[in-house]
């Protein structure tokens, strides 16, 4: 029994080191103390509000979140803003709708089921106001990118003034956690560019670390649930275990034979 | 199973039996004679078959939700994890049960590999689950196509492109293959409804597999002949079931804790980013459990010559019952093919591991080395280690655990070995 567990855990750390090795990144990620971490991991309701606040001020001009309904915003394992809270802020936006029964497009403003407003009306719209790069959608971002969350909070810091040597096209930025160090986004985030309602003071780290934050939700919209069934199936199936375990040995005690 | 002398107690059970024996069945499979010194490692095929029926269920109920269409796999997917009620956790269950199955199919043969269980009489089980290991990598490999992410599109493109190395034909039929002149729209569709098919197909050839099992019956550890029933077996039912549910058990803690708690661990970030035919990734991967086959294909220069080694290192593991001449099933008695079995193991760990890694420099001679190995191990060490190893006495059964034993068929040792004893 106990050198079956062995083997077992010998196989698949094997396996997992094998892929955690090829993980790895050159530069190592910055990171802070996410909330949503670990087993018991939770997101932390005020920093998501913040969080979307910051996407609505600074990314959204250019990023879009096209699998998010402004529904989400108020539904439970988000940031949690009531349904009146939702409501406003869907209404601040306009959304073509049409066509109505004269065949026209029209706008309205948006409502709770409507689908977050894109920044542009397509991707050659987007291409052309970013210089030729495509602000990529940042729905599911934060899964896209090896790193995760780090990754995305170490890009947003990992502005700096390229090494000396390197020649920088115009409109391409040095970014020291970036894949190739280039990107084309400018740094978003500076000291005091958003203001907090709740007071917390707006450092670029408070920033980066609340998009993130949000971002990870907007990714993973289920992930306290998926953390709250889990640690319930989890115990539910040692617990099984155990009592099956006994069973058996109950059973093969008729035998000769261990098991 | 013409020795089942079953007759049903009621009236209607025996009216019914003689008209479909389905009662018999039912008897044979609960009394089935299971040597009784099975370990934990023969526990992985009820653990396969629970794999098997899992990833059935997760996928219709997937299948129900999933739009296979260029334009909208994605955003159905994203459906799913968002909006379908639970649909995160049957799409986490059937990503990662793929994972789980792999693990659990290596494991299961890896087992037969120490034991011999490949050997004669099951040398059609053998066969038999090989196909299904064939028809899985299909299945798993058209299932990561269609969530129509970076590594879904450049791996169907990588993939289907090897059949262009195919002299001739080889173009057309990578046409044929894909609807079209490249991988698009018509490919996501046909992978969809044979990712459909194929586990059904499965699913009948692991009834042949099972029904092949009992006829000869179950190896076991010990790997000699025993009597059935007997003092060395014990009934299926409910010995053998408490225990693969026991292992069964501590198998789903392992699943669960990648479902809740790592879902995208085991697979590759890029996957997250919808398909662009214009954009290539920086590299190419496949899922862990092909990087083996992987290196093996990436360690030969020539193209033609990568995809038929690649073939061949799985088809060859089909002649393994004749190319392994030793007579001896269990490694316990065989202390050379031990370590050689070993050496194996780590081998195909070493390919997986060089398979992740970019194909150059150091690696790339790894994988090579790894790859001619793993060739000399089927085809050189294992007819040669039959005829020349001194193999260790085997036990008369598994009650009494005397030396002296034989197989029906005859041992490597010669009978003065046995005098000497």
């Amino acid at each position: 029994m106990l050198k079956f567990v062995k083997y077992f855990s010998l196989i698949f750390f094997l396996i997992s080191s094998n892929l955690v090795s090829s993980a790895e990144n050159a530069e190592k990620l910055l990171t802070t103390d996410w909330t949503f971490k670990g087993p018991f991991g939770k997101f932390d309701r005020a920093s998501l509000q913040r969080g979307y606040q910051v996407y609505q001020e600074v990314c959204a001009s250019c990023h879009s979140l096209k699998y998010m309904s402004y529904r989400n915003l108020s539904e439970e394992g988000g940031p949690e803003f009531s349904v009146q809270e939702a409501k406003a802020i869907a209404a601040n936006f306009e959304i073509l709708d049409g066509p109505n029964p004269e065949g026209e497009m029209f706008t309205r403003p948006a409502r709770l089921s409507d689908k977050f407003a894109m920044p542009y009306a397509n991707e050659e719209e987007a291409k052309s106001a970013n210089g030729g790069a495509y602000p990529p959608d940042m729905s599911v971002l934060v899964k896209a990118r090896k790193g995760g969350a780090d990754y995305v909070y170490s890009v947003l810091l990992g502005y700096e003034d390229p090494p000396v040597g390197m020649k920088l096209d115009d409109g391409v930025h040095y970014n020291k956690y970036m894949y190739g160090n280039k990107i084309k986004m400018p740094a978003p985030l500076s000291e005091g560019l958003v203001e907090y309602a709740d007071g917390t003071s707006a450092t670029e780290q408070q920033m980066a670390k609340d998009v993130v934050s949000f971002l990870m939700w907007t990714a993973e919209p289920h992930l306290e649930q998926r953390h709250k069934i889990g640690f319930r199936a989890i115990v539910y199936l040692i617990i099984l275990s155990i009592l099956v375990y006994f069973s058996m040995k109950k059973i093969w005690s008729r035998i000769e034979t261990e098991v | 199973m013409s020795e089942h002398n079953y007759q049903p107690k009621s009236k209607f059970g025996k009216w019914f039996n003689d008209r479909l024996p389905l009662l018999t069945l039912a008897n044979h499979l609960t009394d089935y004679p299971t040597p009784k010194n099975l370990n934990y490692w023969w526990t992985f095929g009820g653990i396969l078959t629970f794999c098997l029926i899992t990833q059935i269920i997760t996928g219709l109920v997937l299948a129900m939700h999933y739009i296979a269409h260029a334009d909208l796999a994605f955003s159905s997917v994203e459906h799913i994890m968002r909006d379908v009620n639970y649909g995160w956790l049957i799409r986490y269950i059937h990503a990662n049960g793929a994972s789980m199955f792999f693990l659990a199919v290596y494991i299961h043969i890896f087992r037969s590999l120490f034991y011999g269980s490949y050997k004669a009489p099951r040398e059609i089980i053998w066969i038999l689950g090989i196909m299904i290991y064939l028809l899985m990598m299909a299945a798993a490999f058209m299932g990561y196509v269609l969530p129509w992410g970076q590594m879904s599109f450049w791996g169907a493109t990588v993939i289907t492109n090897l059949f262009s190395a195919i002299p001739l034909v080889g173009e057309s039929i990578t046409t044929w293959l894909w609807g079209g002149y490249s991988v698009d729209n018509p490919t996501l569709t046909r992978f969809f409804t044979l990712h459909y098919l194929i586990p059904f197909l499965i699913l009948g050839l692991v009834v042949l597999h099972i029904w092949a099992l009992h006829v000869p019956g179950n190896n076991n550890p010990i790997g000699i002949d025993i009597k059935k029933p007997s003092k060395d077996t014990v009934s299926f039912h409910p010995y053998i079931v408490v225990k693969d549910l026991f292992a069964l058990l501590l198998f789903l803690i392992l699943f669960a804790f990648f479902v809740f708690y790592s879902p995208n661990v085991l697979g590759h970030a890029d996957n997250y980013i919808e398909a662009n035919p214009l954009v290539t990734p920086a590299h190419i991967v496949p899922e862990w459990y092909l990087l083996p086959f992987y290196a093996i294909l990436r360690s030969i220069p020539d193209k033609l010559m990568g995809v038929i080694a690649m073939l061949s290192a799985i088809l060859i593991l089909a002649a393994l019952p004749w190319l392994d001449t030793s007579k001896i099933r269990s490694a316990v008695f065989r202390p050379l093919y031990k370590q050689f079995y070993w050496i194996l193991v780590l081998d195909v760990l070493i390919l997986g591991y060089v398979g992740a890694m970019p194909a150059e420099g150091l690696y790339l001679l790894i994988a090579r080395i790894g790859t001619a190995y793993y060739f000399a191990h089927f085809l050189i060490i294992l007819p040669i280690l039959g005829k020349v190893e001194k193999t260790l006495p085997l036990p008369m059964s598994i009650s009494e655990p005397i030396l002296g034993g034989s197989l029906n068929a005859e041992p490597a040792r010669s009978k003065e070995d046995f005098q000497k004893l």
